[in-house]
């Protein structure tokens, strides 16, 4: 540990020449305080989640509780119970098949080409930008008259459909930099395009699932437009329930914030362990492989 | 598959005996219809989901289907004529205005900043970054929840949050109404926002700083460039791509604004943005057309930034070889 922290000292003094400590100094002094800035939001979620009743007032806003209790969260876990489990059944399916999906679309559109690929994928990339109202009332409508409202199948469907944009994106760049060579020997050597994909493709695919299941995830479980049109009470995900919780004025202001933070921590976590991961998804959907 | 198809498929060494251009297609599709077929389950989920339900609703945005239950019939753009005038709609489309100018301009210059800050491997580098965009790992609603919080427009005597904290330390001119302020409003809802979406910024930045070459900084320096110069002249213009790229995303998250609206204002009418006022003309108002009018009106905003951005990005791809 020692070492890896003087290492990286070096690194920073062989990267940075010119930088005077002055410099240095002032920079830290700038990035301190935004970081406060920044932890402003998350110190008063936790602060004023771990405060009783009727400690959640005004007057005693900003400061730490004076009796730390677990009577926000027991409320809260109550109130959002159904909606965690909902939004677990319904990100899980769709994670994976907008990723399966992604995986193949990928590997055809980088590797194994047709005519009018780049079209199909241009139409398919449009598809990451639209905004989701254009296909609401259209897409409630269809659910409505196929029975289907009611279940989490609408929910799960939206998500694995327009997910497909940006994991077919995400898998193409992916895929693109595998060597050419490495697929022509599998021609070569007879394989097909399924033989291909599972014998060359989907070995080195593994990292670039991570990214897009994990994008897959975060997104669907922080979505909350395609909840609101297509699930209803008994189908309602986490973010749903967590906006009713915080939206209805009787709801104490610790059960709120202890809300936000369970309906956050799933995503949370996964950032936080998974970030490298989470990153490359990011960068992938500002187009850069 | 036999060594034979391979050969075929490969395309280089079989010489067909009669080179008709049907048998060309032949062999050739022998090669591309299978991948064809692979992306197939895709073209028809997208092609079904995406541009035959934008065409549905653009067809419901032409009609005069005003109730769910009755028959529509073709009305031309008396619907998009409609909108403008009546004093909502204006006064929707004036609040994410107000708001994509602040929220882009803020997240882009806070983003910028942060990564310039980064950019030059300082120590705890790592714990910075993570601090700076773990909101984007949380749902603008739970975000909403924590920010409606801060900004509670409650006056100095009752004041809570931010506003409570200004009294506190004497600040007593900055309690302001934030986003129940009339008019400009908007630019406070984009705070949260700016908290949301700043980090992403920073971290496509520190990409396009990076991407720049050491040898070519090093270069300026040698030619005099001080550091600063280093980064006007030379890190600068190459990051144009990135800079494109973060306002296209921006933009199109802004313009179709919701779920942040939704939690921290409700569907107070103050702060409406097309999309609330399509979601309570969808359930409240039960008026198909007016509804799908103005989800056209919010693909056509986004599409007349993205589908040039797409078009460039593809043909820069393809000049570059990829």
């Amino acid at each position: 540990m020692n070492r890896s922290a003087s290492e990286r000292v070096t690194a920073t003094v062989g990267r940075a020449p010119g930088t005077t400590p002055l410099g240095q100094a002032a920079k830290f002094t700038v990035l301190f305080v935004l970081a406060a800035l920044f932890l402003l939001p998350m110190y008063v979620l936790l602060v004023t989640a771990f405060k009783p009743f009727d400690e959640a007032t005004a007057a005693r806003a900003w400061l730490l509780p004076q009796s730390w209790s677990l009577e926000g969260w027991a409320a809260a876990w109550d109130a959002l119970a159904p909606g965690l489990w909902n939004s677990v059944q319904m990100v899980v399916p769709s994670a994976i098949l907008s990723a399966v999906l992604g995986s193949m679309n990928g590997y055809v559109l980088a590797r194994w080409r047709f005519p009018g690929a780049d079209t199909v994928f241009t139409l398919f990339l449009f598809g990451m930008f639209i905004p989701y109202q254009a296909v609401m009332i259209p897409l409630q409508q269809t659910m409505v008259e196929a029975g289907l409202m009611g279940g989490l199948f609408p929910l799960i469907l939206a998500h694995t459909v327009y997910g497909i944009p940006i994991c077919t994106l995400i898998f193409r760049n992916y895929y693109a930099t595998i060597p050419h060579t490495l697929i022509e020997a599998a021609r070569v050597d007879g394989a097909g395009l399924l033989r291909t994909y599972r014998s060359v493709i989907l070995p080195v695919s593994a990292p670039v699932f991570a990214v897009t299941l994990i994008w897959q995830f975060t997104s669907a479980w922080n979505d909350f437009l395609f909840a609101v049109f297509l699930t209803g009470p008994n189908t309602w995900p986490v973010t749903v329930q967590l906006n009713n919780v915080a939206g209805s004025m009787v709801v104490p202001y610790n059960q709120q914030m202890a809300a936000a933070v369970l309906a956050s921590l799933p995503t949370l976590v996964i950032y936080l362990v998974l970030g490298r991961y989470f990153m490359r998804g990011l960068m992938a959907g500002a187009l850069k492989g | 598959m036999s060594p034979h198809t391979a050969q075929a498929g490969a395309g280089t060494e079989v010489r067909p005996r009669t080179p008709g251009r049907l048998h060309r297609i032949r062999v050739r599709s022998r090669t591309w219809l299978p991948g064809l077929l692979m992306v197939t389950p895709s073209i028809l989920l997208i092609g079904v989901f995406v541009y035959g339900m934008i065409g549905w609703n653009t067809s419901l945005a032409l009609s005069d289907q005003h109730a769910p239950v009755q028959d529509g019939s073709f009305v031309g753009l008396t619907n998009f004529a409609e909108l403008w005038q009546e004093s909502r709609w204006p006064a929707a489309v004036g609040n994410a205005v107000v708001f994509t100018v602040v929220f882009v301009g803020g997240a882009l210059v806070l983003g910028w900043f942060l990564g310039l800050m980064l950019d030059k491997g300082l120590r705890g580098e790592a714990a910075f970054r993570t601090l700076f965009l773990a909101p984007m790992a949380v749902s603008f609603i739970a975000t909403g929840v924590v920010w409606r919080w801060l900004m509670n427009p409650a006056p100095a005597e009752r004041a809570t949050g931010l506003n409570a904290l200004f009294v506190q330390f004497d600040l007593e001119f900055l309690v302001n109404d934030w986003w129940t302020a009339p008019n400009m409003g908007m630019a406070a809802m984009a705070l949260p926002a700016i908290w949301q979406l700043s980090g992403y910024i920073m971290a496509l930045f520190l990409a396009g700083f990076r991407g720049v070459s050491e040898e070519l900084r090093e270069a300026a320096r040698v030619d005099g460039c001080s550091e600063w110069g280093v980064y006007r002249h030379v890190v600068m213009p190459q990051l144009r791509p990135v800079t494109l790229s973060a306002v296209i995303i921006l933009g199109h998250m802004s313009l179709k604004v919701f779920d942040l609206i939704i939690a921290i204002a409700g569907q107070q009418i103050v702060a409406d943005v097309p999309a609330v006022y399509m979601w309570t003309t969808v359930f409240e108002v039960r008026d198909p057309a007016k509804g799908a009018t103005i989800a056209s009106y919010l693909l056509i905003a986004v599409a007349v930034f993205v589908i040039p951005y797409l078009v460039w990005t593809i043909r820069k791809e393809r000049s570059e070889g990829r």
